[in-house]
């Protein structure tokens, strides 16, 4: 059953036509994603050969949906109009929206990420590698082929984390692996896909990695304590990120005492969440959690 | 990116808000002018981006030009937490009546913007906060809207603020969405004896992000006051200067926010953060390379690579071109994982760098780099 995204999602790309929609197209159709369609006004009408598969060009996200009943888009357009596209993809009824553009103003993620939530249609990111259901689909830009489909969920604010820890266990393998982007404002959260996770039937055991700034994982901990009955892992990078630095992510900051790693561990572990010195050890209490249920 | 307080006094001012008459020197001789031109008697304020200045003896009043200009010797050049005073401000005094405290800050968790405010400005809002949290007004601000004059008048009646003050926070707020701030914040907005509101001292931060669409503080406002973090700046790098001995290369900021932890777990300390991202092509390993050796504290480097969209094989190549033209003067170890980990592996054993070894795993390569660079000491 997979959290967010299945076999049967039909998947638009706005921003299909350019250079990383293109590359990236190419790898999630490769993966076996139901790509049905790009999105650009400019290139309406037209069809992109892939390999073997021609994939039509939409004037709208709207047009997109009417032609091809898609529920899902992902968005590789450019900072500057990453906010008119979530809103065209939202207003047109689309279910979710996989933001995967780096470097996209706060103030147009709150209006976005508000817009959408209003709407009823789901963001994750912005500033994310998207998401992967191993063996079924794949919105974004994680690569596929470096795990299984399996029962771990996984949820971080890290792309390359993600990979590591896909790769670590791969042998197990993966539900779905959820990138939900390193800004300080995303539209969905950790807690998000624990409670979906949760619903789950096919994720037996749930990793959590996060990293410094704010208090996601902090509240991410208290909804654990009250919402989830399934084993959760974690692991928490940027033990010795100086306070008021951006550590590569613009949401990676610690700011005065708040938003540093010594806290999210502790506040994981006080709900007895095993949180991994490294994420090799992450990847270790997760396959003991799993052979001896310790 | 924080803005100087003379910086946010100018967009204050820009969008309307009154703030007192105040110029900023680099010199003190010309201190003494502009007290003079401001009538005499004069705060000096040193110019940090870090908050506690008047604990730090780093906000003066001066009696006269005189006093403006010793004041400001004194001040230039001094040590706050760690920030050289480079520049000071010099501000006519004003007759406070009231102080109060007004902020618009970013709430991550709700994902919009707050109001924070309170009719108890003056000293920091967080102890104000913890000690009589009932003195604090916080006002969710809906995007789409933004504050109009119902909601400033909405939040001023909860801090229990005056009127007049309505009219600067709907500037504020302006302020916050036009110049694409994180952070507004005034402390202390004042009423003078002779009851003008007037932002007395202020705080801005900026969001990077936005710097496609607000050119004008690109050039002089990012401010790296690290030599290395300039030259990796201007290089288009993502470099953090930490005080270590092991450089760190990695793609991903988690993956390198990670390897800094493994590395100090191991003993040692990480010298910098330096994430080349998912492509790390030969000419940003060679930049990443060159910044890092150019480190006098760095006695080992560890390159620590996942491959996933760019594989371990391109990966390498990238490494083995950055060593033609980067010429290595401390031990590298590098950790390739990934998609084509072992063909990665064995473009590198066949350079065979004498410097340069390999790891398998991101903590045994830590602890490699770790033992070379205590060696090296």
């Amino acid at each position: 059953m997979a959290i967010y995204l299945t076999k049967e999602s039909k998947v638009l790309v706005q921003g299909m036509t350019g250079g990383e929609g293109m590359k990236h197209t190419r790898r999630m159709l490769a993966a076996g994603t139901n790509v049905v369609g790009g999105v650009n006004p400019r290139k309406a009408g037209r069809t992109v050969d892939f390999d073997d598969r021609a994939v039509p060009v939409f004037g709208s996200v709207a047009e997109g949906i009417d032609a091809t009943g898609a529920d899902v888009t992902v968005v590789f357009v450019p900072p500057a109009f990453a906010k008119a596209a979530v809103t065209e993809a939202a207003d047109a009824g689309i279910q979710l929206a996989v933001v995967i553009t780096e470097g996209i103003p706060v103030h147009d993620s709150v209006a976005f990420t508000t817009h959408a939530r209003a709407r009823g249609t789901r963001v994750i990111g912005p500033n994310c590698p998207g998401l992967i259901t191993p063996g079924q689909s794949n919105a974004g830009i994680i690569p596929p082929d470096i795990t299984k489909p399996g029962r771990i969920g996984l949820v971080s604010k890290s792309g390359t984390l993600t990979y590591q820890l896909m790769y670590e266990l791969r042998d197990v393998g993966f539900s779905t692996c959820v990138g939900i982007g390193g800004d300080p404002v995303v539209g969905t959260t950790h807690i998000d896909c624990l409670a979906a996770f949760e619903d789950d039937p096919d994720t037996e055991l749930i990793v959590l990695i996060g990293e410094i700034g704010g208090d996601a994982e902090e509240r991410a901990a208290a909804y654990i304590r009250d919402h989830v009955t399934k084993p959760v892992v974690g692991y928490i990078a940027g033990f010795t990120a100086p306070e008021g630095k951006t550590m590569g992510h613009a949401g990676a900051i610690v700011s005065g005492s708040s938003g540093t790693a010594g806290a999210k561990k502790e506040a994981l572990e006080a709900v007895g969440v095993r949180v991994g010195r490294t994420p090799t050890d992450t990847a270790r209490l997760v396959l003991d959690r799993l052979t001896t249920g310790a | 990116m924080d803005l100087y307080e003379h910086q946010a006094r100018e967009l204050f001012a820009e969008h309307g808000i009154v703030v007192p008459r105040a110029e900023v020197t680099d010199s003190s001789k010309e201190a003494r002018e502009i007290a003079r031109r401001l009538g005499g008697r004069v705060v000096v304020k040193a110019q940090v981006k870090t908050g506690g200045r008047g604990k730090a003896g780093g906000v003066k009043l001066a009696a006269d030009p005189a006093a403006a200009e010793l004041t400001a010797r004194q001040i230039l050049g001094m040590d706050i937490k760690g920030h050289t005073v480079g520049t000071v401000m010099l501000a006519e005094p004003v007759d406070i009546g009231a102080e109060f405290y007004v902020s618009y800050v970013l709430d991550r968790a709700a994902g919009r913007f707050l109001a924070i405010a309170s009719a108890e400005g003056g000293m920091e809002i967080e102890e104000v906060a913890a000690t009589r949290p009932e003195a604090v007004a916080r006002v969710p601000v809906d995007p789409a809207e933004g504050v109009t004059s119902a909601k400033a008048a909405e939040i001023a009646e909860a801090a229990g603020l005056p009127p007049q003050t309505v009219d600067v926070l709907v500037r504020l707020w302006e302020v916050l969405v036009r110049e694409d701030a994180l952070l507004v914040e005034v402390n202390p907005l004042v009423r003078t004896a002779q009851g003008h509101i007037l932002a007395l001292d202020g705080k801005v931060t900026l969001d990077d992000n936005a710097q496609f669409r607000q050119a004008r503080w690109g050039a002089d406002g990012t401010g790296h006051d690290d030599a290395l973090e300039a030259a990796a700046a201007a290089k288009g790098l993502n470099y953090v200067k930490l005080d270590g001995e092991v450089g760190v290369i990695g793609n991903g900021a988690g993956l390198v926010m990670s390897t800094l932890d493994v590395v100090a777990g191991c003993g040692a300390r990480p010298a910098n953060f330096l994430d080349i991202g998912g492509g790390a092509s030969a000419q940003v390993m060679a930049d990443g390379l060159s910044v890092i050796l150019s480190d006098p504290d760095v006695k080992s480097v560890l390159v620590n690579v996942f491959g996933g969209i760019t594989a371990c094989d391109a990966v390498a190549d990238g490494i083995v071109r950055a060593l033609d033209t980067v010429r290595l003067t401390k031990p590298l170890v590098v950790r390739l994982d990934g998609n084509n980990a072992a063909r990665g592996r064995a473009i590198l054993d066949g350079h065979a760098h004498p410097l340069v070894q390999q790891a398998t795993t991101m903590d045994g390569a830590a602890e490699r780099a770790a033992r070379l660079a205590a060696a090296t000491a």
